[in-house]
């Protein structure tokens, strides 16, 4: 079915009885070419890229839970593309790029508003760091304008200018970052994989992986064994547990990243904004809710909730930037299961064995790489040779220590970012 | 309208507010919707969607429509519910979400076009033309969108944050909890008794139930009253316990009563973080609505709600009420509401077999199917076997049955138990670790019952902390049984509620079931069910019934979404209380820093340091002549800058020297006592960490220093290499950054300065560069350290950080008899660039030692951390960038930190990118720019010319590269 | 969340940083070669459920502390100084 304003109409006009499922809810068969782990956006995305880009229609995602219920359905729906080492700055505006005609492309709208993204600074070293990074964007083609104090005051005449610990000085402004509709990225990637014939089965859990002379042959699943040519592991948050079911051990430790949204309010934050010196970043919902996030609360967990040092640490670094929110009312909190690589930065590559692929260790920065990833993954299972924008998010870099990417600098090690 | 007899106001003390412009009288005790309901009015808000117009649905803070703005101004206060804002005189209220007004809202017309706004409707449309979203489509949602507003300026009010500790937590203040709080308190436990509500007693204040043989809300307030007179009791009234987290910590939000917040300078809210051996979660329970046809029509209200509004408020929720319920609470309300002389026109019982005494109007196996009146129920339909009757009303008490508040015990992760005799989620046992739940929150509903699980939860908790427990027994009682026959919703053509505020009917609900939205988690994210300011208190339950019933699967295996805290919303300002302007970090001060704001400094936030950015000579405006002023003055006479933030640690033992050997990349075990040398730290990631210099005081004493930024990250490191890796050595370290004021003393004329100042002038040949020492000054006994981070003949003298003050304005003043003076972090900048010293601009956590030429300072002699990863091949390879310096060569002679590098005639783009400028300065000494940058292989480029492009800035400039040091590159000056 | 330290007593989590994995205990030699620095520095077992741990208490007594613990539940079973010594605290 085609959504269109006109459908809207006209179903309205008959009850609202004609829709029909977004996706097919499937059954596994016992065999396919592919078998993607993981009903996540990474996972619906790859999918949907094998059969879009490839023909590769064969495939199944296996889902634990329900589709989209990993760390898509949790996060704080920034997309940007404003790396500056090289690996990530090529695939970030790649996905980016992606980003801007994924409603046309999925028939979906996933409220994919470029409504501006700013990073804030504070003193001259900020400022010298921050327009390097603003200079590799523009070189790598995308966007990016340094605002002074007063162009940034223009723009966001809430922040607290003359009475903050550490004062603002100025901003980067990325026009094209913005935020979408997490959930619906998900549904409209599921959607556009059902419709190409990829089978999403829920529900379905995967208990081991078969691997044979050094070659994967299928998987154990809840549902019984799943013969595959190609299996494609895209679980972040729950990697290094997949990973075990082949013999491998990786360079992830996982972490909770809670995030946090308000009651609804009429609009008051127009773009999303990054303070870093605070470890706060800020935007606001179509629906009203101001969405808000900070730092990881720094210990290892896969309990997908937080404790109240980082979330009290969230919140004063939100009321010494914008005092303006102490009225907004923090309405819910929750925590993603971050796959953190020493590095900061994520993996896309083969394993090691014939036919395993690996998409992991997105860190906090999975949302907006949904598309790039599952492009660049889809291309990697596909054709296995990696696709040039994701061509340094090799495995054995930290061993080699050749292409580092350690955006923040604060070490290729864990539990430093 | 008010009606007679004894409630928990005040009638005497008459209060004045207003709401939407027009002045109210309500009495003290009262809330927001209590006084407006006694006023007559219902109509007191718009729906998030339909801007369908609303009354209250309950009488506390679970209220999806009441939703007000307080004040005006920067401090208004949007989303307040109007059940639970304590009256004050003067308080003004507006309703919001509406435009013009409350009575006449334009966007009401989305009710009209609502059948084409249904379910997840926009994931539909609004994709073309694709420039129209940001544009058009966006705006306008958003405009209609959200509830209240926020000012849109700096929140004026206060908030606080405390820390407390108990024994044992009861969380809520009704019959369980008050009996777990007695128990507890009686055994001499520290007890924290907490509760949302302005009185403790819970359901007790709202009902006519006696316990005791006293009403219930006597009893309370006499147990509420023993509780406040004992040492080891807490009761904490107005505070709601919102979340639940580990090893017993509980978040609660305490507002301050409206006559306290509004005294100058106190506080609006406290947040409260309780540390508890054990907790009791007395929580209640919270009534469910009944879907049918407009049940959201103002004046349809819980059932419980109405009772409270009658029996604590004294309010008739208007002339008729009827009565809809599906279990014996129905029957209770309109007792209570003939006793209080309302009239009530019928009890509408589901249950086909039921009986009533009461005399009144009563249909059992009927249920009402409609609502009538727009802008407040005007009727009601109800089905009966013979048909449809419709009856007047202006309220209809409404029970769907209760659920239990299960919220706290799913806050880490736990999953509530279906029970199928109460229709309803209760909590499993050990949800949260040392939490029990007692009384209706456990599913344990008659009063009796409550107040003896209420002691049973405490004697529990008791004996698990090894207290005896005396024997407590619960006082007389109801004790009926709950009898309950599920219903969810009644049938019909026309839209029924089930998230009130979200708009949420059972249409869309089965629509999502339809459209393969069957999972609860994507039913809620599809529809918006449960998003509501209310987070699916009053329709979670509802909702899920219907998903069940759509996809022909029972409700435990239909499943739940989590609630998550907090349990009630808590303003931002509450949760970052005191990070406001100043408050969001400590700021460090130097001893210098009163001189240095004496002497006009612009003062810089380094880190939580403050530094002297440059000091203004009479005459100068701008920092650049201060600059250029003080870089020369170092250069030919002498300068004085406060060097007291970098960190600097006392290392102390037998083995303190391989300690050291073991940290850092270099050697130090063959350093002279009295003889300090320069070091770098790698992180084991083979990466530089750090850098500065360390002297040796004692055979077995060291004093390292760190730069300002990594001081506490090199303490931890320091402490972490020895316990974890090396126990055994004898080695210790302090802190003594603080202790310490220290000064460089630097420039040719340095040594004349200080020979006049210490006890006993300096011995040229007791002195060489990279020597250290005590010297006398004054009878103090003061460190020097022959050091220079300049380049010029240079000294820092250290002093206890008590006589800093003092010194720094000594030093100064003679500084500038000699024709110097103190010199700030600009100055500073420049004299390290024209000297090549790095600074965490060039060892910003990706450069090695090898990037920036150090990789000989790096001892292949000994093991230290770090040594085997900088060894991995892509860390030493050809390609990396290395650090070099640069000076402009081309017409544009200004060079900007922050750009690119790129070959001459290369395209500035990321495939030819060479590198990039990290530090830059203008140098006065060479009369151009100088700058540090990384570039790749640069340290076999020197006398190349590349291309600096800073796209942001709008600067393209040829420069030459060269070495980093470009200012007494044999280092004669320091040594002279 | 709070945890024991051996020397302190329990504390809230805020006097507390975290490294991670106990591993970074157990340093290879430096000449150990580029598998086991490998999997000394990055590779971890990450597990969901019993795990050992390094935390200091920076804001406390300055202990290294191994805390074990569970990642999914937050449950702390045991906590102990980082430097093998037992005498402390008791």
């Amino acid at each position: 079915m085609r959504f269109s304003g006109l459908r809207v109409l006209k179903e309205g006009l008959t009850g609202n009885k004609g829709w029909s499922p977004h996706w097919r809810d499937a059954d596994p068969k016992p065999e396919y070419d592919v078998v993607v782990i993981g009903g996540g956006g990474h996972g619906l995305a790859t999918a949907y890229y094998l059969a879009r880009e490839h023909g590769i229609t064969d495939v199944a995602v296996l889902e634990k839970g329900y589709l989209g219920g990993g760390n898509i359905g949790r996060n704080t729906t920034i997309v940007r593309a404003n790396y500056f080492l090289p690996g990530n700055s090529e695939f970030y505006s790649h996905s980016l790029k992606l980003w801007e005609g994924l409603e046309e492309e999925l028939n979906y709208n996933v409220m994919h508003s470029q409504r501006g993204l700013i990073n804030l600074f504070h003193n001259d070293g900020q400022r010298d760091a921050i327009v390097r990074r603003g200079n590799a964007m523009v070189n790598q083609g995308d966007d990016a304008i340094l605002l002074d104090r007063a162009a940034l005051r223009r723009k966001v005449p809430y922040l607290d200018f003359d009475n903050a610990r550490f004062p603002v000085q100025g901003g980067l402004f990325h026009p094209r970052g913005g935020t979408a509709r997490h959930d619906a990225v998900a549904w409209g990637f599921a959607r556009g994989a059902s419709d190409r014939g990829v089978d999403l089965v829920q529900n379905c859990e995967v208990t081991g992986i078969d691997v044979d002379r050094g070659r994967v042959t299928g998987v154990q699943t809840t549902r019984g064994a799943i013969r595959a040519r190609k299996v494609a592991v895209v679980v972040a948050g729950r990697s290094s547990q997949v990973a075990t079911m082949a013999g491998m051990r990786l360079p992830i430790e996982s972490h909770v990243l809670q995030a946090f949204v308000t009651e609804g309010l009429k609009p008051c934050i127009d773009h999303v904004v990054t303070f870093g010196m605070g470890h706060f970043y800020i935007s606001q919902s179509d629906k009203g809710g101001l969405v808000f996030g900070g730092d990881l609360d720094f210990y290892p967990s896969y309990a997908s909730r937080g404790n109240l040092p980082t979330a009290e640490h969230v919140m004063e670094a939100g009321m010494t930037l914008m005092p303006m929110i102490g009225k907004a009312r923090l309405l819910r909190s929750w925590g993603g299961i971050m796959d953190m690589t020493p590095d900061g930065s994520p993996i896309i590559d083969r394993s090691g064995i014939e036919g395993l692929y690996l998409n992991c260790g997105w860190c906090y920065g999975g949302f907006k790489a949904v598309p790039g990833s599952g492009h660049c993954m889809a291309h990697l299972v596909a054709t296995d040779r990696p696709h040039d924008a994701a061509a340094r998010f090799r495995l054995d870099r930290f061993r080699t220590g050749r292409g580092l990417m350690d955006e923040e600098g604060t070490g290729s090690q864990h539990s430093l970012h | 309208m008010r009606i007679g007899g004894e409630g928990l106001i005040d009638r005497g003390a008459r209060l004045d507010f207003t709401f939407d412009g027009h002045g109210y009288q309500g009495v003290k005790g009262d809330t927001l919707a209590s006084a407006l309901l006694a006023n007559g009015i219902r109509l007191m808000g718009r729906s998030f969607k339909y801007h369908r117009p609303r009354g209250p649905l309950t009488a506390d803070s679970a209220e999806p429509n009441a939703l007000v703005t307080l004040g005006r101004g920067p401090g208004q206060d949007p989303n307040a519910r109007a059940t639970t804002v304590e009256l004050h005189d003067g308080l003004e209220a507006r309703s919001q979400n509406r435009w013009p007004g409350l009575d006449f809202d334009l966007l009401s017309v989305n009710d009209a076009l609502a059948p084409f706004l249904g379910a997840g409707f926009y994931y539909k449309t609004f994709m073309w033309p694709r420039a129209f979203w940001e544009k058009v489509y966006e705006p306008a949602i958003r405009r209609a969108a959200g509830l209240g507003a926020i000012s849109r300026v700096h929140d004026p009010d206060r908030y606080e944050k405390a820390f407390a500790h108990c024994d044992l937590l009861v969380i809520g203040a009704g019959p369980a909890g008050l009996m777990a709080a007695l128990t507890a308190a009686r055994a001499g436990a520290e007890v924290i008794l907490a509760d949302e509500d302005t009185h403790p007693g819970g359901r007790l204040n709202a009902e006519t139930l006696e316990v005791d043989g006293r009403p219930g809300r006597d009893w309370a307030a006499a147990v509420a009253a023993e509780l406040s007179e004992m040492d080891n009791v807490r009761l904490m009234t107005r505070t709601a316990v919102v979340g639940a987290y580990d090893q017993g910590t509980f978040g609660a939000l305490e507002r301050l009563a409206p006559d306290i917040a509004a005294r100058r300078g106190a506080p609006r809210e406290c947040f409260w973080r309780i540390a508890a051996r054990r907790a009791v979660l007395a929580a209640g329970a919270l009534e469910r609505p009944v879907a049918f046809q407009n049940n959201d029509r103002p004046g349809v209200m819980l059932a419980g709600a109405v009772r409270a509004y009658v029996n604590r408020w004294r309010v008739a929720p208007g002339r008729n009420v009827a009565v809809f319920g599906n279990n014996d609470g129905a029957h209770r309300t309109a007792a209570d509401l003939m006793a209080a002389g309302v009239h009530v026109s019928a009890l509408i019982d589901s249950r086909p077999g039921a009986t009533t005494d009461l005399d009144l109007p009563f249909f059992p196996g009927a249920t009402v199917t409609d609502a009538h009146g727009r802008k407040g129920l005007e009727a009601i339909s109800v089905a009966t076997t013979s048909g449809i009757d419709k009856l007047q009303a202006e309220c209809l008490a409404v029970s769907g049955g209760w659920n239990p508040a299960v919220h706290l015990t799913c806050h880490m992760n736990g999953r509530p138990a279906w029970r199928e005799d109460i229709a309803a989620f209760v909590p499993r046992d050990g949800a949260v670790p040392g939490l029990r739940a007692a009384g209706a929150c456990a599913g344990t509903f008659s009063t009796r019952a409550c107040l003896e699980d209420g002691i049973a939860a405490a004697r529990e908790a008791l004996e698990e902390m090894g207290r005896t427990a005396p024997g407590t027994s619960a006082p007389r009682a109801e004790d009926g049984a709950y009898a309950i026959t599920p219903l969810w919703t009644v049938p019909g053509k026309a839209r029924a509620w089930l998230d009130f505020q979200n708009d949420v009917t059972v249409k869309d609900v089965k629509q999502a079931a339809r459209e393969n939205f069957r999972s609860v988690e994507h039913m809620k994210r599809y529809t918006t069910q449960g998003m509501a300011t209310d987070q699916g208190k009053n329709s979670n339950t509802g909702a899920l019934a219907v998903l069940a019933d759509a996809t022909g699967r029972a409700i435990p295996e239909t499943g739940t979404t989590t609630f998550r805290p907090p349990y009630n919303p808590v303003a931002i300002g509450a949760l970052g209380a005191g990070a406001q302007g100043m408050g969001f970090a400590p700021r460090r001060l130097t001893t210098s820093h009163a001189a240095s704001v004496d002497r006009g400094a612009e003062m810089l936030e380094v880190g939580l340091w403050y530094r002297p950015s440059h000091f203004p000579a009479r005459g100068e405006t701008h920092w650049r002549q201060s600059t250029d002023r003080e870089v020369t003055m170092v250069r030919e006479a002498v300068g004085i800058a406060d060097v007291s933030t970098l960190g600097k640690i006392d290392v102390q033992g037998p083995d303190a020297a391989r300690f050291l050997d073991f940290v850092y990349a270099n050697t130090f075990s063959t350093l002279k006592v009295g003889r300090v040398r320069y070091g770098i730290m790698l992180r084991e990631d083979g990466h530089v960490m750090d850098d500065g210099t360390t002297a040796r005081l004692g055979e077995t004493h060291f004093l390292t220093t760190t730069t300002t930024a990594a001081a506490g990250e090199v303490m931890r490191h320091f402490e972490f290499v020895h316990q974890c890796l090396c126990p055994d050595w004898d080695v210790r370290f302090i802190s003594v950054t603080e202790q310490w004021a220290q000064f460089a003393v630097a420039g040719p004329k340095s040594r004349d300065l200080l020979d006049d100042l210490l006890d006993t002038p300096l011995d040229d040949a007791a002195w060489p560069f990279m020597a250290c020492g005590p010297v006398g000054l004054g009878g103090v006994q003061a460190r020097l350290f022959r050091i220079s981070f300049s380049g010029e003949h240079a000294y820092e003298l250290a002093v206890p950080a008590r006589y800093g003050d003092s010194l720094f304005r000594e030093l100064a003043r003679r500084a500038e008899a000699l024709g110097g003076g103190p010199y700030g972090m600009e100055a500073l900048n420049v004299l390290r660039i024209e000297k090549g010293f790095i600074t965490h601009a060039e060892i910003h956590g990706r450069t090695t030692a090898f990037d920036i030429g150090m990789d000989r300072m790096v001892s292949r002699k000994k093991d230290c951390i770090g040594q085997a990863a900088a060894e991995r091949p892509g860390l030493r390879e050809d390609g990396r960038e290395q650090l070099v310096g640069l000076k402009p060569v081309g017409a544009v002679k200004m060079l900007t930190a922050g750009a690119h590098l790129f070959n001459e005639t290369d395209p500035a783009d990321r495939d030819h990118d060479q590198g990039y400028i990290t530090s830059t300065g203008f140098s006065p000494t060479f009369g151009h720019f100088l700058a540090l940058g990384f570039l790749k292989n640069g340290r076999a480029r020197h006398g190349e010319v590349v291309r600096m492009v800073d796209h942001l800035r709008g600067v393209t400039a040829y420069c030459e590269v060269q070495d980093p040091v470009v200012f007494d590159p044999k280092g004669d000056r320091v040594r002279d | 969340m709070r945890i024991t330290c051996p020397i302190c007593g329990a504390r809230d989590r805020r006097e507390f940083t975290v490294k991670g994995a106990a591993l970074a205990l157990e340093r290879p030699a430096r000449d150990a070669g580029d598998v086991a620095w490998d999997d000394y520095l990055h590779n971890r077992d990450n597990p969901a459920g019993r795990s050992a741990e390094l935390w200091y208490h920076e804001t406390g007594c300055a202990a290294w502390i191994v805390v074990v613990r569970d990642t999914v539940t937050h449950e702390v079973f045991e906590t102990r100084l980082a430097d093998g010594d037992t005498e402390a605290g008791s």
